[in-house]
């Protein structure tokens, strides 16, 4: 019944009307984007790195004789190994969330002729695995003659524990147990599945997924050393790094440490997400000030066309409309409009994400935002109306007949 | 007439502080968001060199034996980029190639620092224009007899000598003794285009493109000895030994810079590229000579899409912000104009044409645009300063500049009369005895 006093008046103002559900449509298409790219970013900072963060660190040094490498090695962890706290310490080549270790493209034939993509290769001594705390899901773990001397960047024709998705992604529906690929001028064979193991820099390399990486089991020498991960208690993690950095360059005092690398894995995790976490606040900054501004805008039309009304709104109260109908009637209003500017948003906010995709390599914006966006900005409309709306309420009838 | 307008403008103003005061609000959040954006935008993507870019080229070439014809690798190996620096085609030409040196100096216990160093050529100081505060650039007979000399950044100088004069004195780089003949000055190129590669690869990670200049710069040759061992390849196409030379491996690693002053010189350089790559060809060493490219330096970053994907997002998001706030304010600006419709109603029948009236109201939208205007290059300013805290590689880059200045008036004007030109004419078209007989 309200809806046709409500058609025919907003008739009459086309051009606010339009104003307000363009201003809707906008930020309805904002919106849907920037809660797409917030979610976006906080799943790629809770990704599974698949190595137990809390207990591990990692010391970095450079500058060294690599041949002298492996008196440099036995002297670092030997240094390390007597550091208070320290439960165990291993030769690696790259931890998730460090610097790019080893990564190279494979294949899955001698000629490459099937390309298997760019993938890590994290290298670990006998103490690594374990000390990583990898989550072995099926094969076995390296036993110790799979440990081989490194002789281009890996050891030539070596077992490799792969991760599930990557096993996925070269064999799919296969088990890849003793599967081959080849890759750095050799190849290797799968021993074992793990349940996850991050590439050093997710999102950030030519891996297609953050999973794609192996480890390899490898011995330290002239080509792998330098880099240390320590494991201890979670708790213990601050003080064992700090001394854990005087001891390491205590042992080898003509080594540069390498400040920025050697960390606490937390650590190194936090700072790589440092630009993600801006991001996020950033979004969730203009989300704010963009259901403000429009909350505003509404606020301010509503209560214009409240003052603007207030005769003929004494005229339906004196006729015997109740506070009530008064109330519903801009409630409706409200909620015509703000339906209008929701579905010229989201066509907008389909353009946006095609825009987006181009520009900034994000995936489609899935259909589910959509409503989410309508159902927010529904309730902002209703809950910025209401206070010019019981305002309107508000009006005697004695007031239209007063100033008639 | 235009000083009354001024006048009721500003007393129309004052009538509803609230309505003003959210209006200018308004414009001011936006138009802050969008200049912080957009100046951080212009600063990234701006000419590092300019008046000399439009000369400097970077040559490629498609040395990858096992090539597929697609875009030649970033950089090039040892081999060709000697063959096409030693043939001295270019107007002034400079190898580079980066790593990671350890620095001591004799006349200090600091432990060791590991820095970033740049192996070139003489021709780089010159042909980039690189300011030096004290002593000069080694010279071609420097490279050719592989000097064991060395210009630092003035950063290094401040750290190791306080900031005074270091000419002559020594530095130990990695194991060898290297004589100091120069000292850069501030010199930040933005971004740091020499060692601009493989951006198509960082997925819009850029922000290290805008890292501060590098340290140490040694001859090229000499610095292959001195450094030995301590260089990456960029990328490989078959794995190398890592304790050969990276001189044979099969391995991209050099750069090659080239100032050519004329299209005529661009011309006859690009078929000399075809040329060489064409006999390269023939001598089975590569697979496609056509697949050379001679980009400037501008085609170069943007072949690398050097601006951080970050701030293009960022951007697009505070211009979407903006345009809200400018739909927000012609709304408000529109309740207002018709809310004065009495006042609006006896001016015309008192006289006032449509147009006056029409400017009447694009001059209040004006003055409420330079109050936002004003509260905008403030939050402008604040929204710089919180980029400056940010940990990026640009970070300490973000200043307002003058036409950025101006930029943000502009802006800010054309926002409000944008805004103000609609609901202008709607109160111009007011019917004047209706209004008159409401009053």
């Amino acid at each position: 019944m309200q809806i046709r006093f409500v058609l025919a008046a907003l008739r009459k103002h086309r051009l606010a009307t339009f104003l307000i559900a363009l201003q809707i449509s906008l930020a309805c298409a904002v919106l849907c984007n920037a809660c797409f790219l917030i979610v976006q970013q906080v799943h790629a900072m809770r990704i599974d790195s698949g190595v137990d963060e809390a207990r591990l660190g990692t010391v970095k040094l450079s500058g060294f004789d690599p041949k002298s490498a492996n008196d440099f090695n036995a002297r670092v962890v030997d240094a390390l190994r007597h550091v208070d706290g320290v439960q165990s310490v291993s030769v690696i080549s790259g931890v998730p969330f460090g610097e790019p270790g080893v990564r190279a493209g494979i294949g899955l034939d001698p000629d490459y002729k099937q390309f298997g993509g760019v993938i890590d290769f994290y290298l670990g001594d006998d103490h690594a695995a374990h000390d990583f705390g990898l989550h072995l899901i099926s094969g076995r773990m390296p036993s110790p003659d799979d440990y081989m001397p490194v002789t281009k960047f890996v050891p030539s024709n070596a077992p490799v524990l792969i991760t599930r998705t990557l096993a996925e992604h070269l064999w799919p529906g296969q088990n890849p147990l003793g599967k081959q690929f080849w890759g750095l001028d050799t190849q290797f064979r799968v021993i074992g599945v793990l349940d996850h193991l991050s590439v050093s820099q997710p999102g950030g390399s030519e891996a297609k997924d953050p999973d794609w990486s192996v480890f390899v089991p490898a011995i330290a020498g002239p080509n792998l050393a330098g880099k240390y991960l320590i494991r201890a208690q979670p708790n213990d993690m601050p003080r064992v790094m700090r001394e854990a950095r005087e001891a390491a360059l205590k042992a080898a005092p003509d080594a540069v440490l390498d400040t920025d690398q050697s960390h606490s894995l937390s650590r190194l995790r936090h700072s790589y997400f440092e630009s993600a976490r801006v991001m996020v606040k950033l979004l969730a900054g203009v989300v704010v000030a963009l259901l403000g501004t429009t909350a505003l805008g509404i606020v301010g039309l509503a209560s214009f066309w409240v003052t603007q009304r207030r005769k003929q709104i004494g005229t339906r109260r004196a006729l015997g409309a109740t506070r009530g109908d008064i109330l519903r009637y801009f409630q409706i209003e409200n909620f015509i409009i703000v339906s209008f500017g929701i579905l010229l948003g989201m066509l907008l906010a389909y353009g946006l994400s095609l825009e987006l995709m181009r520009s900034y390599e994000v995936p489609r914006l899935p259909f589910g935002y959509m409503p989410i966006g309508a159902a927010a900005l529904w309730i902002l409309g209703q809950l910025a109306v209401l206070v010019p709306a019981l305002r309107a309420s508000a009006i005697t009838p004695v007031e239209a007949i007063r100033t008639l | 007439m235009f000083a009354y307008y001024v006048k009721v403008a500003l007393h129309n103003t004052q009538r509803n502080k609230v309505l003003a005061a959210l209006m200018v609000l308004a414009i001011a959040v936006g138009i802050g968001a969008s200049m912080t954006t957009l100046t951080v935008m212009h600063l990234l993507s701006g000419d590092p060199l300019p008046g000399r870019s439009q000369h400097i080229y970077y040559p490629q070439i498609d040395v990858n034996p096992q090539s597929k014809g697609r875009e030649p690798l970033d950089m090039l190996d040892y081999r060709t980029a000697m063959d096409l620096w030693s043939s001295d085609k270019a107007d002034q030409q400079a190898l580079v190639a980066n790593s990671m040196v350890k620095v001591r100096t004799p006349y200090s216990t600091r432990p060791a620092l590991m820095l970033p160093m740049v192996s070139t050529t003489s021709d780089f100081f010159s042909m980039f224009d690189v300011p030096f505060r004290y002593g000069q650039a080694w010279s071609k007979s420097d490279d050719a007899s592989r000097t064991r000399v060395a210009v630092i950044s003035s950063r290094l100088n401040d750290k190791l000598f306080g900031g005074r004069n270091s000419v002559g004195k020594t530095l130990r780089l990695a194991d060898s003794d290297v004589r100091i003949i120069g000292v850069l000055d501030a010199w930040r190129p933005s971004p740091l285009f020499y060692k601009v590669r493989g951006g198509r690869f960082t997925d819009g990670d850029t922000s290290a493109f805008y890292k501060k200049t590098d340290d140490v710069f040694m001859p090229f040759a000499a610095s292959l000895e001195v450094n030995a061992g301590n260089f990456q390849a960029f990328t490989c196409w078959s794995a190398p030994d890592p304790n050969e030379d990276l001189r044979n491996a099969p391995c991209v690693w050099v750069a090659l810079w080239a100032r050519l002053n004329s299209a005529a010189k661009v011309n006859a350089y690009r078929s000399y590229l075809q040329n060489y790559a064409d006999q390269q060809k023939a001598a089975g060493r590569i697979k496609y000579a056509d697949d050379i490219r001679l980009r400037s330096l501008m085609q170069w970053l943007d072949f690398n899409r050097v601006v951080p994907s970050n701030v293009k997002l960022q951007t697009a998001l505070a211009f979407s912000f903006l345009l809200i706030c400018l739909t927000n304010v012609v709304g408000l600006l529109l309740a207002k104009f018709l809310r004065h419709s009495g006042e609006i109603g006896l001016r015309r029948a008192l006289g006032a044409t449509r147009t006056a009236v029409f400017f009447q109201c694009l001059i209040e939208s004006a003055i409420i645009g330079l109050l936002g205007g004003l509260g905008g290059l403030l939050l402008t300013l604040f929204g710089l300063y919180l980029v400056r805290l940010q940990p990026v590689a640009y970070a300490d880059l973000a200043h307002m500049d003058v036409s950025m200045f101006l930029v943000t008036f502009a802006l800010a004007l054309a926002t409000s009369l944008l805004a103000g030109a609609l609901p202008a004419l709607r109160a111009s078209l007011t019917p004047t005895a209706l209004q008159l007989k409401l009053l």
